[in-house]
């Protein structure tokens, strides 16, 4: 039932390793096939890293743009980002949307795919089918939707607020600007975020689900455990690594959040700025492009991630997925 | 179906047990049914609003169903008036910058898949962990020295340019989902064909080419999506108008005109249908491929 890669079901190579050193198999073979996209790697990725690191510490502007030769500045950037309390505020808005995004996205995430794995089989593929489509809205649809949603005139949100009992939710939702403060942007934000990120969460759980064996569940049955129970002494232990990596990529999904932050806040809005958009803004967003400035503010998220995904590749490794 | 129906074993008595089932089977029904509902309706209202006429999309007391449905913003999408060049160039950059991403990097995809599947080399662990970090780099970071990069090659507001960066975008995700599907063919049929005298590129072609075609339709999936949804490179790379994608055109569009939402939701119906459309086809394959092996049954 486990779709997770057929190269799991048998341990790969190693098997019969006289025939398979029978195999006509060229010394360079495998390097020619990797080398492709070894380069693109390289050059796409890699490479842009290092130019990050090194612009962080130049002053890459206007000027720069018309080809004469970067200045370098030494620490400049990074005194005058670490100096400037907007930034400080960016980080806490960054990391704040991060936790309870990530919170959100992995609990309800989660019990979509307990709900899933309970359910009848057609019923199951019926909510599955649906939620998968929340997962394949482009980012950029998903941001207008909800800003129309939540839209101060003639947006759902607002008029269903307005329906509902003042003492429950207070008056005046008609035209309330849930883009007008950070805190309302960042909470339309996060329902579209958690909305687009909870079915890959459900359908990893649900696909981890269908691999325990169902007599651990009987025995827990028999011996009287609650679903409370059963979920953290079977469930969890089981689906620990698939929680791991759903933990480690939903991290980095939220943290580095920009098209729909981007599409519903825009640029001018820098109160709601998180630290991509920042990054950003600093680079492009004015006619004094500050590609300097914007690579600082980029190493430094871009290290926060780093740390993140060592203890991701650190697990992989472990796990032996690598191999 | 693992845990359900446990009320059976308990005391109590069957038909005690047998109700309780059956509250419990309504129960987690219902829950599902209200899941499905919350995960389908924006996307549902994007519809609905995209067939309403202006007054009912403004209307005091909005409808779920248009009462007169219409198709006046998808003709005003469609046939210009949303901006100074026709929808259909959009549409043709989307489309021709995904192919071009699709083509290139499933044959990248493939030749290294093949490499990390079937050969033990020196530095093949170093490579996997390398596809396994380029998929966490935040790719909005790179967007500054790749600008740079592209435009010292003269790339910039070129769709070859963008397909490039696209390229490296989509090519690790779709390699390692990609390695499982040829691991599983078995190598006996490799064998068979070299005893019979075909060569290496023979047996690729007439062996291995037809059993990881699936699976290279799941990649190549895949990288449609990357490549038709992004974003944040188009945005920054292009400049002209008539070289927008499909999401920049929308994006442009809702910021110019805020609260036209009924072509609006037009254009985001046309460019959400197709992604999906697909989606919904390799969904599977795609949750496989990003955990893969973190469970070992």
């Amino acid at each position: 039932m486990l779709d997770t890669a057929p190269a799991v079901r048998k341990p790969p190579g190693r098997k019969n390793p006289g025939r398979a050193r029978s195999l006509r198999r060229p010394r360079f073979g495998p390097y020619l096939l990797i080398a492709p996209t070894v380069v693109v790697i390289a050059v796409l990725m890699f490479w842009p890293m290092i130019q990050i690191g090194i612009m962080s510490f130049q002053k890459v502007g206007n000027r720069q743009l018309r080809g004469e030769p970067a200045e370098s500045v030494g620490t400049e950037n990074f005194r005058t980002i670490l100096n400037d309390p907007f930034f400080w505020q960016t980080l806490r808005q960054t990391v704040l949307f991060a936790v309870v995004a990530v919170t959100l996205t992995l609990v309800i995430g989660t019990l979509i795919g307990l709900l899933l794995n309970k359910l009848g089989k057609r019923m199951s593929s019926f909510v599955a089918g649906g939620v998968m489509v929340a997962w394949a809205t482009p980012p950029v649809t998903a941001a207008i939707i909800f800003s129309w949603l939540f839209g101060s005139t003639g947006g759902l949100v607002n008029w269903s607020l307005d329906l509902l009992p003042d003492f429950l939710v207070g008056g005046g939702w008609n035209d309330y600007n849930w883009f007008a403060t950070p805190l309302s942007t960042y909470t339309v934000l996060t329902v579209c975020v958690v909305w687009q990120a909870c079915p890959f969460v459900a359908v990893s759980v649900l696909a981890g689900l269908k691999s325990v064996p169902s007599e651990l569940y009987e025995a827990a049955r028999v011996d009287g455990s609650g679903p409370w129970r059963t979920f953290w002494s079977i469930t969890y232990p089981i689906l620990k690594p698939i929680f791991f990596v759903l933990l480690v990529m939903s991290i980095i999904w939220d943290f580095k959040v920009f098209t729909q932050l981007f599409v519903m806040s825009g640029m001018a809005n820098r109160d709601a700025f998180n630290l991509s958009l920042y990054a950003y803004s600093e680079a492009f967003g004015s006619l004094n492009p500050k590609l300097g400035m914007g690579s600082a503010i980029a190493l430094v998220f871009t290290m926060i991630l780093l740390v993140v995904t060592a203890l991701y590749v650190r697990v992989m490794v472990r796990q032996g997925e690598t191999r | 179906m693992k845990p359900s129906g446990s009320a059976g074993a308990r005391p109590g008595g069957a038909g005690d047990g047998a109700r309780r089932r059956r509250i419990r089977k309504s129960v987690l029904n219902g829950t599902g049914l209200l899941v499905f509902f919350f995960s389908v309706f924006p996307v549902f209202w994007m519809a609905s609003t995209a067939f309403k006429p202006n007054n009912e999309i403004f209307s005091t007391t909005p409808k779920p169903l248009p009462s007169h449905p219409t198709l006046e913003h998808f003709d005003l999408v469609m046939n210009g008036g949303i901006a100074e060049v026709s929808f259909w160039t959009y549409f043709r950059n989307s489309a021709v910058l995904a192919i071009a991403t699709v083509v290139v990097s499933s044959l990248l995809a493939l030749l290294a898949a093949t490499a990390v599947a079937r050969f033990r080399f020196r530095f093949r662990t170093t490579f996997m962990v390398m596809l396994l970090v380029v998929q966490m780099v935040p790719l909005e970071a790179l967007v500054i020295p790749l600008f740079l990069d592209l435009k010292r090659l003269d790339l910039l507001n070129t769709l070859p340019g963008l397909m490039i960066v696209y390229v490296g975008f989509a090519t690790p995700f779709a390699i390692w989902m990609l390695r499982g599907f040829v691991a599983a063919v078995p190598r006996e049929l490799e064998e068979a064909a070299a005893i019979d005298g075909a060569g290496p590129i023979r047996t690729f072609f007439k062996v291995m080419l037809p059993l990881v075609a699936p699976g290279l339709v799941a990649t190549s999936i895949f990288s449609f999506i990357t490549a038709w949804n992004e974003f944040i490179f188009a945005f920054t790379f292009l400049d002209d108008q008539d070289k927008y994608t499909l999401p920049i055109m929308l994006q442009f569009f809702h910021g110019r005109s805020g609260n036209a939402w009924g072509p609006i939701m037009a254009a985001s119906t046309l460019l959400t249908i197709p992604v999906i459309a697909f989606f919904l086809l390799v969904q599977r394959r795609m949750v496989s491929g990003l955990t893969a092996g973190a469970v070992k049954g």
